[in-house]
This record gives structure tokens, sequence and C-alpha cells, in this order.
């Protein structure tokens, strides 16, 4: 599924992972994650290679809500960080509140709209306290107004110094979101490059097709 | 039991000895039920969470034991008990205790397969959230079987309902004694066996009424939970 990827990700801007269907964008993701272990290579945190993922957090195209209320999902997600109870709710309102999910908190998460979810699920990923932000296709299936919103949140996530690394196969939101952009395919790495160089004057032919709107395959 | 009145007039006359066949039989179930669940849930959640080298036969195995033959699971345990047996200095055989352990060996396999197929199917759907949150081995037990208490709820209703209707068991253990070991279902048994069909009748109707009211009574409960946790 990769083949021969060399990434290092740095803090800084949101990295933008794009390329089409089955370029490995997902893998790569879920790799770093420690959620698929790598044939071959090695993926340090810091220098460290199998660093617990302590200070990382994932967010999926489609979350799994907990059955419990949207409160009781970010009161999971902070007990297992270790976050103690004492300050639980001030957090939980702080956090629901940062992706406009205020007054939301008793219902019931899987009765929440799939925008909603999305939304809860970034404020989960968030209870981690995390330095690395991992998001998969995070508006893949939501509606224009939805992705509107998601795309909000992960911008004040970026500026408040978390480092987001997210994949698209949307290249209008590679362009709304990316510091710099990464173009897979075929599992393997096609061009690196800042979102305004890579956008205005991309260098390989994989990327001048697929910013033409050529299909990649 | 007035042998000439029928199970209506027992009840709405309050008859003791009614209530006490019914109070004992409650008593067995729900011990029987009870103890199935501290095993079995746990049980069902160790298979269902781990990979292990002939899995798939314990599985195959836990699925046939819920279908194990009620006499035989009387006649395992009468032998266990029994004076001569290994467990006969205990001094258990007739008496309620015996009446317990034989419809636990029942009910367990019935809780334990269908938990662990409940915990997989959840685990399914929560194994990379749960991995990515890095939640721990026992959390992941806890978080399951938390988050799949409604599930799990028809899974002790079906022990229950084993355990309730059953009699091959605890009428080879328990010995039938009036007063002591007799419940509904031997009580029945009893009756049918003497004539006394309308009395046995009213037994059956009794039992079913409880088993109804009992699951009634869960099904409330999951819908109340499931409005507040969705």
């Amino acid at each position: 599924m990769l083949d021969g990827i060399t990434l290092q990700f740095d803090i800084g801007a949101p990295t933008v992972l794009i390329g089409p269907n089955g370029s490995g964008k997902t893998t790569l993701l879920r790799t770093a994650m420690g959620l698929v272990a790598p044939t071959q290579g090695r993926i340090t945190w810091g220098g460290v290679e199998k660093s617990p993922p302590i200070h990382r957090a994932f967010v999926f195209q489609r979350p799994t809500m907990l059955r419990r209320a949207a409160a009781g999902n970010l009161r999971y997600a902070l007990r297992v960080a270790g976050v103690p109870a004492a300050q639980h709710n001030g957090r939980i309102g702080e956090l629901l509140a940062m992706v406009g999910l205020d007054g939301l908190g008793k219902r019931p998460a899987r009765r929440l709209s799939g925008g909603e979810q999305q939304r809860l699920a970034l404020a989960r990923a968030l209870a981690r306290d995390p330095t690395v932000l991992l998001l998969d296709e995070p508006t893949a299936s939501l509606d224009p107004a939805a992705t509107k919103a998601v795309e909000d949140i992960i911008r004040a996530i970026a500026a408040s110094g978390i480092k987001v690394v997210m994949s698209t196969h949307d290249l209008g939101e590679a362009r709304r979101i990316a510091g710099e952009i990464v173009l897979l395919h075929r599992g393997r790495l096609i061009e690196r490059a800042g979102a305004t160089e890579f956008l205005g004057s991309p260098k390989t032919a994989e990327a001048k097709s697929f910013l033409a709107g050529e299909l990649l395959v | 039991m007035h042998q000439d009145a029928s199970a209506l007039q027992l009840i709405l006359s309050g008859d003791p000895a009614l209530f006490a066949i019914v109070r004992l039989s409650l008593i067995i179930s729900l011990s029987a039920v009870a103890i199935s669940t501290f095993i079995g849930i746990p049980f069902g959640a160790f298979i269902a969470l781990n990979r292990f080298r002939g899995r798939e036969g314990v599985i195959v195995l836990l699925n046939a034991l819920m279908g194990l033959p009620p006499v035989v699971v009387g006649l395992a345990v009468y032998l266990m008990l029994s004076r001569s047996g290994p467990l006969g200095a205990l001094g258990i055989l007739f008496t309620p205790t015996a009446m317990i352990i034989a419809q636990t060996i029942l009910v367990t396999p019935i809780i334990a397969a269908l938990a662990r197929q409940t915990i997989e199917d959840l685990w399914a759907e929560y194994r990379d959230e749960l991995t990515a949150m890095n939640v721990g081995p026992f959390a992941r037990v806890v978080t399951l079987i938390w988050d799949g208490r409604f599930s799990l709820v028809v899974t002790l209703l079906a022990g229950f309902g084993r355990a309730a209707a059953e009699v091959g068991a605890i009428i080879i253990v328990g010995g039938n004694i009036n007063g002591f070991t007799r419940t509904m279902t031997t009580a029945i048994a009893l009756e049918t066996s003497k004539g006394d069909l309308p009395l046995a009748m009213g037994l059956g109707t009794v039992l079913i009424g409880i088993v109804i009211i009992v699951n009634a009574l869960a099904w409330l409960a999951r819908r109340a939970g499931e409005k507040i946790a969705g």
C-alpha cells in the first residue's frame, strides 16, 4: 500500500495529504497513528520509535460515537487521557464551546447530525491535548455548511499551535487549509511542497494532471 | 396448597404456600442468572477480544453448550453432590443451593456465548477509536460491557428464561421437597403427574406471567436507558 515513503512532519502550518482514492492517504495516517503496523521501515515521534500515542489524536472519516451523551464522550476521552475528574466539567464546557456544540452536551452522541458528530469527534480528539492531530478525510461525507463548520474548527486548531496532518481528495479543501501539500499516488510520495508553490507551480507531471482535474490512474 | 382450589383462587387469596413456591423459584433463577452473569460476561468478553489457538473451537463448544440437556446437567450435579460424590461432604444435595448450581451450569454458556457475540460486534465498531485513544485492555472490556449494556440485557433475559422454565435439572438435584425445594416448574410437573391439570395450568399461567413481567421491566429499563445514552 505504501512504497518507500519518507516524510517528516514539523510543527507549523497544516500538512494536507492529497491524492485519488487508493493512493495511500488513509494508510499513511493510520500507520503514523500506530493503527497499522508497517511491514518495513520505522515511525518515530520526537525521535522515539514506538512511542505511545499520548500526544497524538486521530479523527476518522466516520467517527464512532460511544453510546453516551455528547458530554459523556468527552468525559470518557478526558478520563482515558488522565485528566483529573475535578477538571472534567470545565474542560467539557470549553471543548463543546470550541466546536460550537454548547447546549448539546446532554444529547445522545449518536443522535447528533453527521456534521455535529464530526465536530464532537474533533472535540474528543482535543480532549487528549495533542501536539499532533491526524484527520482522515474529516469532511468527506458532509454537506457544504457542515464542511465549512469543520474547516473553521480545523483552522482554529492549527492556529492554536497544534500540528494538523489531514487527508482529503478535495483539492478545494486543500487550498483552503493547507500550509503544505503532499501528493500521494499508488502508495508513493509524488510531490511535497508549500501550498502556494504546489498549487502555483507543480513540478511533477502527476501533480500537474491532478491540479488540472485529470484522473490519476 | 389446597388441592381442590383453583390457581386463581390461590393467587387471589394470597395462599402462603403458593407464594413460597413463587418466591423460591425467583430466588433460584435470579441467583443462577446473577452468578452466571459474573462468570459468563467476562468469559465472553475474553473470547471476544483475544485471539488464541483453538478460539474457534471454544466458540463452537460454547454455542453448543447453550443446548445442554438439563437432565444430563442434573444427573452430573447429582453425582457430584451425592454422598459418594467428590462434593458429597458439603451436604447440599436436595437443597436450593444445589438447584442454583445446576441452573448456573445451564445458564452460564448462554450468557457467555451471547455476550461474546455482542461484545465482539461492538469491538469491531469501537476498535479503531479505542486504539487511537490508547485505551488499555481492562478499560476496553469495561467500555464494551458498559456500551453494550442494552444488548446484554437481552442476554440476561435469555438466561433468565432458560432458568425460569427449567425443570429437568432442579427436580433431580432438588428433589421437589414440599416447602423446601419445590418451585413452580417442579410443582407443575408434580400436579400434572397427579392429574390436577387445572392447578398445573394455573401455576403455568403464574410462571408465564412472571416471565412476562420481568421481561417488560427489563424492556422499560432498556428503553429509558437508550433514551438517555442513545
